[in-house]
């Protein structure tokens, strides 16, 4: 448990729109460990989404160091850094990002295809269990707008556990879910969790803050607070106590 | 990421959005059809002229006399009297290219049979004839050596000239016409031969031994033509050149004097009609070819919109290990297989073009396979050309830009 993943000194991160220097992180430290279930907060502008994108290594510090896995970002280039992120990482959105027309399991196939050491049967059963993981093998041939709101998103978190990444890294995962699929999907990353996964996701809600084992809240490009959740939510055993409202189906 | 696998990816974007792919394919069918149409009309009309040319006879060398001019005045060239029928024997006789000779005497006038009459042309020549001009007698026979020699009023109708006396079909071998008031007798008819490549009746003609022509007709003592043959294709130039030196020595020219004669060859007519069908090919072709490129034009600008529109897909790509070449791949295998797929089936539906064609114009529309060939090739090079602009500006989006663009 005492693997750092992530790991965070001193970093900050400017931005020059016109000739304005933005300051969007001024100076953070973060350690995250093996298993951990991490949610940043914060209001908007206070850097949350750029430290996301720093750790999904979709851009670069501007100073300090950022060590994913034991491995130092900086150093690399795009290609080597688009390498990366298909070995290391899972990405969730928002929006989820499904490829419309395309089924659920070509959708969780995406990123083994630009892992060119991974055979097409092989690809194949990988994204199968990564649906069966989800709950949603009974749905793969499905397109995305066949699916509801809270299953294109299991299909998202398929898609970012397809090649075993060593961390998950989810944007606003429930932003766009109504309350009982938001608890549905933080249901489905405690168990990802518990079985080892280390999560780390960006959310403004502090009831969806509370699944998660440790808070981090940006203010003003730095780290405000910090603090592990003291009484954790547990999604299971809240969804039992919500009324079971008719569930949309499609099929 | 394999080849494979990026054939794949396209394949899988181009069926997300099936109709779209199609109307952008159908610039290149378009193009790629009339260009293959445009060359099989053109190839099937030369192959025509062609068969029409070589129809005329067997490895055909002519000669006739050159115009003279006397103070700058032209002559004509049938006003000229410089051949005779000595120069056809030294041909016969010296020419180891020329596999027949044949003198060609003509006279033209009325023909009368009863009540029936044509204006033709009769023409005096030597047994040879027919095999050099390709010629077949279809009833009767032809004159003999003795008939030249007796100069005998025996003659040989084209299928016109009976259709003009006697009717359609009928076969007046052993009856009487009258020529210009002297009476000859019909020994044989000849098999029709259709047009020529210049729109000429091949069959519109008398035959008769050149000494009764020359003598009882026309009343020269010169000859209008040779014809000959050269013993093959290959031997055409040479035959053309012996030609000129035996009737240049047997003509006594000097040095520095021009030729009075002219000696064309069959295999010359055609390379010059070849040349000019060509010609017309290339034009046709080239014209066709603009439709291609406007088609290349339109994929380029259908891969922008996809471009566009798919920006998040490419954020998402990128986000999850595309690297910017496999994104660039991406589009460009689109861009190819667009215009590969639009080649293979303007091809089809350019050949079907061809057939339509042909059977309209009365002449077949060959498709051949170099164009089939060059088809593809110009497809592969317009979807490589077109679609590269696009893929570049896919692949230099930054994600985190791409995945929020709205």
């Amino acid at each position: 448990m005492n693997n750092s993943i992530i790991e965070i000194k001193s970093l900050r991160k400017d931005y020059h729109v016109g000739e304005v220097t933005v300051h969007a992180l001024r100076g953070v430290d973060l350690k995250i460990h093996e298993g951990e279930f991490v949610a940043i907060m914060g209001a908007s502008g206070s850097g949350k989404s750029t430290m996301l994108n720093i750790l999904g290594c979709l851009d670069k510090p501007t100073y300090g160091d950022y060590l994913l896995d034991g491995v130092n970002v900086n150093t690399m280039n795009n290609d080597a850094l688009a390498r990366f992120r298909n070995k290391k990482l899972g990405f969730v959105f928002q929006s989820y990002n499904l490829l419309a027309r395309t089924t659920a399991l070509e959708n969780v196939e995406l990123p083994l295809f630009y892992n060119p050491n991974v055979r097409s049967r092989e690809r194949k059963e990988s994204a199968l269990r990564a649906l069966e993981a989800v709950g949603l093998s009974d749905r793969m041939h499905h397109m995305p707008n066949q699916l509801s709101g809270g299953q294109q998103q299991r299909v998202a978190i398929a898609r970012s556990l397809v090649n075993d990444p060593v961390l998950i890294l989810a944007d606003e995962p429930t932003g766009n879910l109504d309350t009982r699929t938001s608890f549905e999907i933080m249901e489905l990353f405690q168990d990802l969790n518990d079985k080892g996964r280390t999560i780390v996701y960006v959310t403004h809600e502090t009831d969806i803050a509370r699944f998660a084992t440790r808070n981090v809240t940006f203010r003003d490009g730095k780290i405000q607070r910090e603090s592990n959740v003291s009484e954790r939510l547990d999604a299971r055993e809240i969804l039992k106590t919500m009324p079971v409202e008719a569930i949309e189906e499609f099929d | 990421m394999n080849y494979t696998n990026l054939f794949r990816i396209a394949i899988r974007a181009l069926i997300r959005n099936k109709l779209r792919a199609f109307l952008t394919m159908l610039g290149i069918i378009i193009g790629v059809a009339s260009v293959i149409a445009m060359l099989a009309i053109g190839e099937g009309s030369k192959q025509k002229i062609r068969g029409q040319i070589s129809s005329m006879g067997t490895n055909m060398v002519m000669v006739m006399p050159n115009m003279q001019r006397r103070g700058g005045v032209s002559l004509g060239s049938s006003s000229s009297m410089v051949l005779k029928y000595s120069d056809v024997q030294s041909l016969r006789n010296e020419a180891t290219a020329l596999s027949a000779v044949s003198p060609e005497v003509m006279a033209s006038g009325q023909v009368i049979y009863s009540n029936q009459n044509t204006q033709t042309t009769i023409y005096g020549v030597s047994e040879e004839y027919l095999e050099i001009k390709k010629l077949e007698v279809l009833s009767g026979r032809f004159f003999n050596t003795n008939e030249i020699k007796d100069m005998s009023k025996v003659c040989i109708l084209g299928q016109t000239v009976v259709t003009n006396l006697f009717g359609a079909g009928a076969d007046p071998v052993g009856l009487s016409i009258r020529i210009k008031n002297l009476p000859f007798l019909i020994i044989g008819v000849l098999k029709d031969k259709g047009e020529s490549g210049m729109g000429q009746d091949q069959d519109d003609l008398i035959l008769a031994p050149y000494t009764t022509v020359q003598r009882r007709l026309a009343a020269i003592d010169y000859i209008n033509g040779i014809f000959a043959s050269a013993v093959s294709e290959e031997k055409s130039p040479t035959a053309i050149a012996e030609v000129e030196e035996i009737l240049r020595r047997t003509h006594k020219l000097k040095e520095s004097a021009e030729n009075d004669f002219r000696v064309m060859s069959q295999t010359e007519l055609l390379k010059t009609v070849t040349s000019i069908t060509d010609i017309m090919t290339y034009l046709l072709g080239a014209i066709a070819g603009i439709s291609l490129l406007v088609g290349g034009i339109g994929i380029m600008n259908i891969m922008f919109v996809s471009v566009t529109e798919r920006t998040r897909e490419i954020g998402l790509r990128m986000s999850i290990g595309g690297r910017g070449k496999d994104i660039m791949k991406q589009f460009l295998a689109e861009s190819i297989i667009l215009s590969i797929l639009g080649g293979i089936m303007g091809v089809l539906f350019g050949y079907l073009l061809a057939r339509l064609a042909g059977s309209l114009m009365t002449s077949h529309a060959i498709v051949k396979t170099q164009s089939v060939v060059l088809a593809f090739i110009v497809c592969f090079i317009i979807g490589v050309f077109f679609g590269w602009y696009p893929a570049r500006k896919a692949a230099n989006l930054n994600p985190i830009d791409a995945l929020r663009y709205e």
